[in-house]
């Protein structure tokens, strides 16, 4: 081990109490007794009962995932075709401005993408729901799909395709049975990103939902304007634990793959 | 198969072939990777495409692959125009030079993956491919997946994989360009069983001379988007047709000169002022004063310390000798300032060597040793 100099030691400390102080102190209010946010009263869990008894929160909750999983799937879906025909459809014509539009919703302001939407929305006279913020973050997540998986494809030994095509797969099929399973990592990650993105947005859900559809962002940013409640930081808390766990497993995921793959290849250089 | 003569379906005028190129133009916006290109490929040859590359071999490959189409032109498989077949419609399979092995499948799936895209059933399936992986000797790895075996056996798997189908051409894509030398050897040799044991059609393309020698029943040297000359290996080393040939196939002696008829098929050819002319024989018709190339493989060139009884004999001083274990390679330089390559097979072990730098030799061939190249 090596021993960290003072100097690394203090920016060290810094760096992760800037990062983890604000979260740290969060959980911690989660167990408060009292009713006043910035009162100590000690130990509590009622939060978290009262959390799940109230209706409100957990329909938000219902929608929230409803709309992340529907959308980050379309979005999936459609940002992979897009990824695929861009960087493997040969040098059609305007290849490269598309290549270029569909970066541009990475770099548009939110505000401007939910109000475009919302104007899109009321001049086709559909109603504002659920469906419109499926639309919407459908929408915007899918370039950040497309992204991702276009980065894997260009690096794709395209040989590999063309073997699928040489041993009598349809064009589809060498799409289905070679390309897919393998880029299907990046794939899954793009999933992963659309769905992240669908859960913490805030600003174009605002402008594109209706009132029989609210989302957890927006109940938590309604309800924070009236005060904080202990019952939002039980919820954030819980959000927290989540976000941990899919991380970590995400991580040890990828270090069980890596650390497989060396012993195979030390298997393959084993004389037999 | 090399020394089989019984099998020379390309000079029988009755034989139709399973290949032809006719007349095919592939450019690429205003690059020609092949210029007006008519070949013959004959059922169960092993056919070797044999160039540097940007000859045009690969191109040839990807259009019989069906990756290209021609520009113009037909390329015929069995009697029926494929030029515009898409790859997965035609009974052709390729061996790609990276092997192309689906890293996500194992072995077994990897050689069945071709046989399901065309049927459902199991049994057949599963028949072929244990028939597959016991003729390249696999069996034991059919549950491995590609990055858990050694080089070798993966383009083993590469070549079940695509003989699995049973096509009716196989294209090889330097087959063993991966290979360290050794492997190589053996690995040739097997191409070669394995190529009689199907009786499939082989096409490979390869930039190594040597391979195309030893598999191949025929080899088509292309330089430029042309084939300079199809031969038999023998034909093609003995017999070149032009100096390309004879430069890029093996080591050999280029003397530039001009011919003088003498009767009979032989020519003297005047290679410098002042020297004796040169005899050779020649079965082509060259007119009085024509410019012409006499080349001599040095294994066919002697080397004496004293004047040989030989028709050809010109006196030369040792400027460089390669040893190579095996053989000798002599340069000896002529008063002319020309350079002649002569080789000696090491015969005996440990004997003193005959020459040494700067001695004074006689390097000879006779009349039937050279060939004479008008072009």
């Amino acid at each position: 081990m090596i021993r960290l100099s003072p100097f690394n030691v203090v920016s060290l400390t810094l760096g992760f109490a800037f990062l983890y102080i604000p979260m740290v102190i969060l959980v911690i209010y989660s167990f408060n007794a009292s009713k006043l946010v910035t009162v100590w009263a000690g130990f509590s869990t009622q939060w978290y009962g009262e959390l799940l008894r109230n209706e409100a929160f957990l329909d938000a909750a219902w929608v929230t995932l409803r709309v992340a999983i529907v959308s980050s799937t379309i979005a999936t879906v459609l940002g992979t075709m897009a990824a695929y025909t861009l960087v493997r459809g040969g040098k059609f014509f305007g290849r490269t401005l598309f290549s270029g539009m569909v970066y541009a919703p990475l770099v548009m302001p939110e505000v401007i993408t939910g109000l475009s939407l919302l104007l899109l929305f009321i001049g086709i006279g559909l109603d504002r729901g659920i469906l419109t913020i499926v639309l919407a973050h459908t929408t915007f997540s899918m370039c950040f799909v497309s992204v991702v998986v276009s980065s894997r494809l260009v690096t794709f030994d395209r040989s590999l395709e063309e073997a699928a095509l040489d041993l009598g797969a349809s064009p589809f099929e060498a799409f289905r049975f070679v390309t897919l399973p393998i880029i299907a990592p990046a794939v899954i990650s793009g999933w992963l990103l659309a769905f992240t993105l669908s859960l913490d947005d805030l600003v174009i859900a605002s402008f594109t939902s209706g009132p029989s559809a609210t989302t957890l962002p927006m109940k938590i940013w309604s309800s924070v304007r009236l005060g904080v409640s202990p019952e939002i930081n039980a919820l954030s808390t819980i959000l927290i634990g989540l976000v941990t766990i899919g991380v970590i497993s995400a991580s040890l995921a990828t270090k069980r793959a890596t650390l497989r793959q060396k012993l195979d290849a030390q298997v393959a250089a084993r004389p037999t | 198969m090399v020394n089989d003569t019984s099998f020379a379906p390309w000079d029988d005028p009755q034989e139709r072939p399973l290949i032809r190129f006719q007349n095919v133009t592939k450019r690429f916006g205003d690059f020609v990777a092949i210029d007006d290109l008519t070949l013959d490929i004959y059922q169960r040859e092993f056919f070797a495409l044999l160039g540097p590359s940007g000859c045009g071999k690969t191109t040839m490959m990807r259009m019989l692959a069906g990756f290209e189409e021609p520009t113009d032109g037909m390329i015929e498989l069995a009697g029926e125009d494929i030029a515009h077949v898409p790859p997965n419609k035609r009974a052709v399979n390729m061996m790609f030079q990276s092997y192309a092995l689906f890293p996500h499948l194992s072995v077994w799936d990897n050689v069945a993956f071709g046989l399901r895209r065309e049927s459902r059933d199991k049994d057949a399936i599963a028949e072929r491919v244990e028939q597959m992986l016991k003729l390249t000797r696999l069996e034991k790895f059919a549950g491995r997946k590609p990055h858990q075996i050694s080089g070798g056996q993966r383009q083993r798997v590469a070549l079940a994989r695509s003989l699995a189908k049973a096509p009716k051409l196989l294209l090889l894509d330097e087959p063993l360009g991966a290979l360290d030398a050794k492997l190589r050897q053996a690995t040739q040799f097997e191409l070669m069983d394995i190529q009689e044991k199907t009786g499939t059609t082989f096409v490979i393309v390869t930039h190594d001379q040597e391979e195309a020698m030893t598999v191949a029943s025929r080899v088509a040297v292309m330089d430029e988007g042309r084939v300079m000359q199809v031969a038999t290996p023998e034909q093609i080393y003995e017999a070149p047709n032009s100096t390309y040939v004879a430069d890029f196939i093996g080591d050999v002696n280029l003397i530039e000169g001009r011919a003088k008829p003498n009767g009979g098929g032989a020519y003297h050819i005047n290679w410098a002022e002042g020297q004796a002319p040169f005899e050779a024989k020649s079965d082509m018709v060259l007119s009085e004063g024509q410019r012409c190339h006499l080349a001599l493989r040095p294994e066919k060139v002697g080397i004496q310390p004293n004047k040989p009884e030989e028709v050809n004999a010109v006196q030369g001083k040792v400027l460089d000798i390669a040893y190579l274990g095996n053989l000798s390679t002599y340069h000896v330089e002529l008063s002319t300032g020309q350079v002649i390559k002569a080789q000696t097979a090491n015969t005996n072990r440990l004997s003193r060597r005959d020459f040494m730098w700067d001695d004074p030799v006689w390097v000879s061939w006779s009349a039937s040793a050279g060939v004479l190249l008008s072009q």
